[in-house]
């Protein structure tokens, strides 16, 4: 069995938490004793539809004023597929939310209020998928049972969201029409839309494929720990555990170890599973190398038939997310690239995207839900990827070393 | 073609990822052990993150006094195996102490005392991460929390002043005082556990299983009959055939009636209960936001 991972994203109102309710209730995954809290928190009669939003709003602030204010991550599976949720919410100000859960995430649902259509929200939520590497999107267009299911309204809202979308260039876009509080097209079918004749959404996330599994791309592994029991029995032992992300490893493969450029050949792979020839993205391993070469915690071992870039500057797209500061020009930051941390310069703003327009305009200050381009210099030489090309190697994290707070989360686009 | 991972191997994957980014990134990381299957599964994922080396900090467990004999004498045949240090700290120091309170009363329960225990061990060995084994799917509250998550120099979890935890990359940078709680089995759901437990083959305490013992009612729920409950002329014992589902202290962990001996067994009831994992803990059902209200007030 397999997992997705997906976001939920709308704007104030358009029912996400309301759909998530109903996809964990009809999934049969939410049992009595919860259900039994709810009607105790809403008070609402055994022959009303549940207010599910109550089961996702976690805490006390957000059910008083019923709104949805952080990532909430919910969890069910079916027979085919394990699905973790991460619910972003809609509101402006808390746009990183999203961002933060879109990160981790494959695909994205964006609801869409079909008495509103499109809205600001929806084109931003999109291209936020689309700047964090989601590559297929379902627009839900909910609440059709507010205009009478009406088949003309469904095609207007899929016909102008593809008009925005179609820039983004997503590798698949499906339209479906919905009504989550009553669930119509969430689990099962509904008989009031017999002119849509896809699937339904949970049956689409059981099928649909994606590529979270980054095999063909270059070998990386940024190593998170040296193991070096130096007792008796091991006192040669030498491994780098870390995660590996992206592409394959095998045996004998030559590869090189960043910053310090020195190469060597893979000669032991150790799985969580035993021994084995090849281990491939995302998987825990201990790499063995042939040769004694000084390797350390914050290092990147990649396949030396594709390096990585290795550079001290770069250009990138920051999303701001601190609500005190806003971004310095010329500010210094701590990095974090993977598990290593260094210092950097953001040394200029290069410009800003409007996200309703998707238009990139002239830099001002660069605040919290900003999205903007610039140009970092770094302390000492770092082996990343492209973004586009390697998600986990091509971002970063930038710290505010007086607030220890993480103020921005950035995807290198070029290096410079 | 090497195939995608399932979805267990992807779990653990990322599980000894955060338990090796934890060893990295921090001075005296701490492995909150309770007993209970999520830290013994912690426990094993930290043997597999750092083999053939030992575990790079010690196990924690803070003892509230009124723990199952099981919990105690497999806790410490798990140290002795794993070869892992293991501090125990107790709550019934803080009350002679005069910090914390024994709570009088027929339903008094000292795990919420556990929080102040815990804080002087956080300050007695300057732990400057403590690892534990929740899980989003626990408790509503659990789901928003981050798998690094900031507490104060009080241990006070402040929902709204989460930093954003982005892709993989965990920032474990801290003011001093100021200590990090990692969950490395935040993704897990309990149905995961039990699949990992059965595809491992770890032990647990027999406690989790079918077994005659005796009983009484309390607040709709069956309690081990301990003397520490309580009890008066109330108190029916009653002998049933029980397991427990979670392990916490006896005076709120509540036990299910259950033929489940095995693993498998387990796996087949929680297919098909309709309840969940924590509405046999009696501390989240004080009010609707208790988990939250417990955790601000530095919970594990």
């Amino acid at each position: 069995m397999n997992l997705l991972r997906f976001i939920t994203a709308g704007s104030v109102d358009d029912g996400k938490s309301t759909l998530i309710g109903r996809l964990l209730y009809d999934a049969d995954a939410i049992y009595e004793d919860q259900l039994q809290a709810m009607r105790r928190a809403t008070r609402f009669s055994q022959t009303d539809a549940p207010d599910l939003a109550v089961l996702t709003d976690g805490l006390k602030a957000e059910r008083e004023q019923g709104i949805t204010i952080d990532v909430a991550y919910k969890y069910f599976s079916t027979e085919r597929r394990k699905f973790i949720i991460a619910d972003a919410p809609g509101h402006v100000q808390y746009t990183r939310n999203m961002v933060t859960g879109a990160s981790n995430c494959d695909l994205a649902i964006i609801l869409v209020d079909a008495r509103h259509g499109v809205a600001e929200q929806t084109r931003r939520h999109a291209f936020l998928a689309h700047l964090l590497g989601i590559r297929h999107i379902v627009a839900a267009i909910n609440k059709m049972d507010m205009v009478a299911y009406d088949e003309e309204v469904f095609y207007r809202i899929a016909a102008a969201f593809k008009q925005f979308a179609g820039r983004l260039d997503f590798d698949t876009l499906h339209f479906l029409p919905m009504s989550a509080l009553h669930g119509e097209n969430v689990v099962l079918g509904s008989a009031n839309m017999p002119w849509y004749k896809g699937p339904a959404l949970l049956p689409y996330l059981e099928e649909v494929e994606v590529e979270n599994f980054r095999a063909d791309s270059a070998a990386r592994m940024p190593v998170q720990w040296v193991i070096r029991p130096q007792n008796d029995d091991l006192h040669d032992y030498r491994g780098y555990a870390g995660r590996i992300s992206g592409g394959v490893f095998h045996l004998g493969d030559e590869v090189q170890v960043f910053p310090g450029g020195h190469k060597s050949r893979i000669e032991r792979i150790e799985t969580t599973a035993g021994e084995a020839a090849e281990a491939a993205d995302q998987e825990s391993v201990v790499l063995h190398l042939t040769d004694d070469i000084d390797v350390s915690r914050g290092d990147l071992i990649a396949v030396a038939a594709a390096s990585p870039c290795m550079s001290k500057q770069f250009r990138a797209r920051l999303c701001w997310m601190d609500d005190e500061k806003s971004l310095m020009p010329g500010g210094k930051y701590l990095l974090q690239h993977h598990g290593r941390q260094l210092r950097c310069i953001v040394q200029t703003v290069v410009d800003k995207i409007d996200i309703a327009t998707l238009e990139t305009v002239t830099p001002g200050a660069v605040q919290l839900n900003d999205i903007a381009t610039v140009d970092i210099r770094l302390a000492a030489p770092l082996a990343f990827d492209l973004y586009n090309n390697n998600r986990s190697n091509g971002a970063f994290i930038l710290i505010d070393e007086s607030t220890c707070q993480t103020v921005a989360g950035g995807m290198i686009v070029e290096a410079l | 073609m090497k195939q995608s991972l399932s979805h267990l191997d992807r779990l653990e994957s990322e599980a000894i990822y955060i338990l090796r980014e934890t060893a990295g990134q921090f001075d005296r990381p701490a492995l909150m052990f309770s007993g209970g299957k999520d830290s013994i599964t912690l426990v094993h994922l930290a043997l597999k993150a750092f083999r053939p080396g030992p575990i790079p900090f010690p196990l924690l467990h803070i003892d509230t006094g009124h723990n199952f004999r099981e919990t105690l004498d497999f806790r410490d045949q798990l140290a002795a195996q794993t070869g892992a240090r293991l501090i125990t700290r107790h709550v019934e120091d803080s009350i002679r102490q005069g910090k914390a309170i024994d709570p009088k009363g027929k339903n008094a329960s000292r795990n919420a005392l556990q929080s102040i225990t815990l804080l002087d061990a956080i300050e007695e060995f300057r732990f400057d991460a403590c690892i534990g084994g929740a899980r989003r799917d626990e408790e509503k509250a659990r789901a928003k929390e981050r798998v690094f998550s900031v507490r104060n120099e009080f241990g006070e979890w402040d929902p709204k002043r989460q930093r954003p935890e982005l892709w993989n990359i965990f920032n474990g940078k801290v003011h001093p005082g100021e200590n990090v709680r990692v969950f490395p089995i935040s993704n897990w759901t309990e149905m995961d556990v039990w699949q990992y437990i059965r595809r491992e083959n770890m032990a647990l305490p027999s406690l989790y299983f079918s077994h005659r013992r005796d009983v009484v009612h309390r607040n709709g729920a069956w309690m081990a009959a301990d003397p520490c409950l309580n009890m008066d002329e109330q108190d029916t014992v009653h002998s049933k055939i029980i397991r427990f589902r979670t392990i916490g202290d006896i005076t709120c962990t509540a036990a299910v009636e259950s033929d489940a001996r095995t693993v498998e067994d387990i796996l087949t009831e929680l297919r098909n209960t309709k309840f969940s994992e924590r509405g046999a803990r009696l501390d989240d059902r004080l009010s609707e936001a208790a988990m939250e209200e417990r955790k601000k007030a530095g919970y594990f």
